[in-house]
């Protein structure tokens, strides 16, 4: 098969390109630790109260060390559920310090959903059976808007909450 | 060189298309206008409803008009459009038996009556689960069923294709199979391959869950299966423009195929690395484990070589053929492409969409960056980038010379001019659309979301005005529609009598011969199949044997 001379240059070109771009990938990946969340822990999608990160007491935000937040999370159709106040009345927006470390935990009883803190990687999959994870550090303050971008059903664009890094 | 040279068949190359073959290919393309007319109301009512300036009238809700559109559009459309061309690439270059022309009117029916099933759910709001049906939402059986109904008729189809190349090849013992024909054969055999992985899904799981034989079912393993089916997808909707781009638009500019092995070989390619790649529709779900994620994303940008090659085939035609007519200089071969045709403009736009298309897919398809844009409004610019418009403006432009080719009649000089107009307006129409969703996608606007103002929070007032240019590019896209029902019904029905001509290219005179292994479909096949089973077989397995209970089905969202 004759390949023309100037399109060797141009696959050579391009096929080296290809391999610096995904050794980048597979650096970032596997040396630092940028992996996609996905860490299959499961759990009954029926019985998700057995698990203690999501009994009604350890919902939303806890502080667990200098810095270090945890936020446990159920996402139902159409609601994510925070936890509730001193007064009883559903957690709708949290506060987290600039810099300190949070581990988001999801997870669903029903159908499947999302999870994304608008405008930053902060991006999962919630589906029943599954504990969706990831933990970051919150450097930007300013309100975030944490939005259900999948789809859920008739009410999934009015699933949603705040979520505020102050200084 | 030991390997074995194929003969040329430039003899067999342009058979006539009788009259009833015409009727049967042109059966395809006509459900694939309606679905453009009332795909494209749904699209723009959607972005009129996003807009917040606007409330669907009737109690219609806003997902119900959406698993509409990307079931009639993304479903539809694409696959009865394809297999309307791939017939007539087949007919003009291999030729049908009445055999085999009734199996496929067969095929046809089969998916017409598949689509009113599945259509009859979602106009009746019990199937509202997007294109996707997503378990464990549940739409009614007859929605499931309908799906199954199309995609056998598809197959059967594709058996036509094969079977017609076997008997060709019969006849014409030792003699290269016609381009066309071999590309054909690709892509059905592309599409067999994947669409095997959401037919298992819906026969064996969703079918029976849905009428309550089964009482849960594997959600991460129906997703898998999805997407499995749902990449390749893709590259069966690609796969028929470039076949234009390949064959066609050499013989619309008056050239020559730039090389037969080449344009052979990045079809294998493609066959080869679209479909054990479905992992990168998947990279942010909990259960799928990171380094099968990752092999599969690097297995997805091998695509990227023989997208480099046509990009490379198809500017060396542009600009060979351009010098051969005596244009010189650095750009003169390409200031001298017929741009008053229709015929090369609406596919060359096509092309040049997919510079942008292309480059947001490598951001996509990024391990890490993917995180980015997943399921934000970007991916909806994205797709509208590359399948409506790519594909579409490339369908448009087969569409100008073969349904008159069909028909008998003539694509007439004002016509030709309203396509360029057509082309012209959904460039812009598409700009403004696609731009606006790339760009406040990148802020985290969410895909597959009615109007909202998410408890009035600044970042999602920002969104607002994105979606206001949303409605001002899909109304003009509208108009395009509009427009090209009309160009098409005149092509149809009353454009003038006359012969169009079916423009496939030759290869030079002096062209290479092309190796005999490209016929050696065992080959292909058992290589793909490898490939399916290296990326596939330990993650699935590690699926299913780590799998949480399954889930009931949810009848409640979607308001059943
Ligand atoms: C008038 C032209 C069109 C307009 C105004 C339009 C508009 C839209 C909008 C606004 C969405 C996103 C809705 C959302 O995520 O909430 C969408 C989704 C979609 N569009 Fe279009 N579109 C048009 C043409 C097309 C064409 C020609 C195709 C395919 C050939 C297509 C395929 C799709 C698909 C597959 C989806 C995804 C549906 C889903 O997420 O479930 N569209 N369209
Ligand atoms: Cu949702
Ligand atoms: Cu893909």
């Amino acid at each position: 098969m004759h390949i023309h001379k100037y399109e060797k240059i141009w696959l050579i070109f391009g096929i080296s390109a290809l391999v610096i771009f995904l050794v980048i990938l597979g650096f970032g990946a596997f040396w630092q630790g940028t992996h996609p969340q996905s860490h299959g822990v499961t759990i009954d999608p029926e019985n998700i109260e057995a698990h203690e990160a999501f009994q009604e007491d350890n919902l939303g935000l806890t502080k667990v060390g200098d810095d270090k937040y945890i936020v446990n999370i159920i996402a139902s159709a159409f609601n994510y559920n925070l936890g509730t106040d001193e007064d009883g009345t559903p957690v709708k927006h949290i506060r987290i310090p600039k810099g300190a470390t949070v581990l988001f935990q999801v997870t669903t009883p029903d159908v499947v959903h999302g999870f994304n803190v608008a405008g930053t990687n902060v991006n999962m999959m919630v589906e029943p059976g599954y504990i969706s994870s990831l933990e970051t550090e919150l450097n930007k303050p300013g309100e975030y808007t944490i939005v259900c971008n999948e789809y859920c059903g008739v009410g999934h664009h009015m699933m949603y909450a705040t979520l505020e890094v102050y200084e | 060189m030991g390997i074995a040279k194929l003969e040329d068949a430039k003899s067999s190359q342009s058979l006539p298309i009788t009259k009833p073959e015409s009727r049967l290919y042109m059966s395809f393309i006509h459900v694939a206008f309606i679905s453009l007319l009332i795909g494209g109301l749904m699209g723009l009512l959607q972005t009129l409803v996003r807009s917040g300036k606007f409330e669907l009238p009737w109690g219609i809700d806003y997902y119900q008009i959406l698993t509409v559109h990307g079931v009639i559009l993304g479903l539809v459309l694409t696959t009865y459009f394809i297999i309307g061309f791939h017939f007539a690439l087949m007919g003009k270059t291999v030729g049908i038996s009445e055999k085999q022309r009734k199996v496929t009117w067969l095929a046809f029916w089969v998916m017409v009556v598949g689509t009113i099933m599945t259509a009859t759910t979602i106009l009746l709001g019990e199937a509202s689960v997007l294109y996707t049906f997503y378990a464990p939402l549940r739409a009614h059986p007859a929605f499931y069923i309908g799906l199954a109904l199309v995609i056998i008729g598809s197959w059967v189809a594709g058996f036509v294709n094969w079977r017609q190349l076997y008997v060709w090849k019969k006849q014409n013992p030792g003699v290269k199979s016609p381009l066309a024909a071999f590309m054909v054969t690709i892509n059905t055999l592309l599409w067999f391959i994947a669409s095997l992985g959401v037919a298992a899904a819906v026969l064996i799981q969703f079918i029976p869950w849905s009428l309550g034989y089964a009482e849960t079912i594997n959600v991460l393993v129906s997703r898998t299966l999805f997407w499995y089916f749902g990449h390749p997808l893709v590259y069966f909707w690609l796969l028929p423009a470039y076949m234009a781009w390949y064959l066609v638009i050499p013989k619309i500019i008056g050239g020559k195929i730039f090389s037969d092995s080449l344009a052979r070989m990045s079809f294998v390619l493609f066959l080869f690395f679209s479909i054990p790649v479905g992992f990168h529709h998947q990279l942010t779900e909990p259960g799928v484990d990171p380094t099968w994620k990752f092999i599969q994303v690097v297995l997805t940008f091998m695509v990227v070589i023989p997208s480099l090659m046509t990009a490379f085939s198809l500017f060396a035609t542009f600009e060979i053929t351009g010098r051969k007519k005596g244009y010189g200089g650095l750009f003169g071969w390409f200031k001298h492409l017929p741009w008053k045709d229709v015929r090369f403009l609406a596919p060359f736009i096509g092309m040049l969409a997919f510079i942008p298309g292309g480059a947001g897919g490598i951001i996509n398809a990024s391990h890490q960056m993917n995180a980015v844009v997943h399921n934000t409004i970007w991916v909806t610019g994205h797709f509208h980038l590359t399948v409506a418009t790519t594909v579409i403006l490339t369908f448009f432009g087969i569409t100008y010379w073969l349904v008159p080719h069909l028909t008998g009649r003539k694509l007439t000089p004002q016509l030709n001019k309203l396509g360029i107009v057509q082309a012209i307006i959904w460039t812009v129409g598409m700009t403004i659309m696609s731009g606006a969703m790339h760009i406040v996608g990148l802020f985290g606007a969410p895909r597959r979301s009615s109007y909202s103002e998410y408890g009035g929070t600044e970042q999602a007032s920002e969104w607002i005005g994105y979606q206001l240019a949303q409605a001002v590019g899909g109304t003009i896209l509208f108009i395009g529609i509009l427009l090209m029902i009309y160009i098409f019904v005149k092509l149809t029905f009353f454009a003038p009598k006359g012969e169009e001509e079916f423009p496939i290219a030759e290869e030079e005179e002096d062209a290479e011969p092309t190796p005999a292994f490209f016929e050696n479909w065992k080959l292909w096949i058992a290589i793909t199949i490898a490939l399916i089973l290296f990326a596939y077989t330990i993650p699935f397995v590690d699926i299913i044997q780590n799998s949480p209970p399954g889930s009931k089905p949810f009848d409640f969202p979607i308001g059943r």
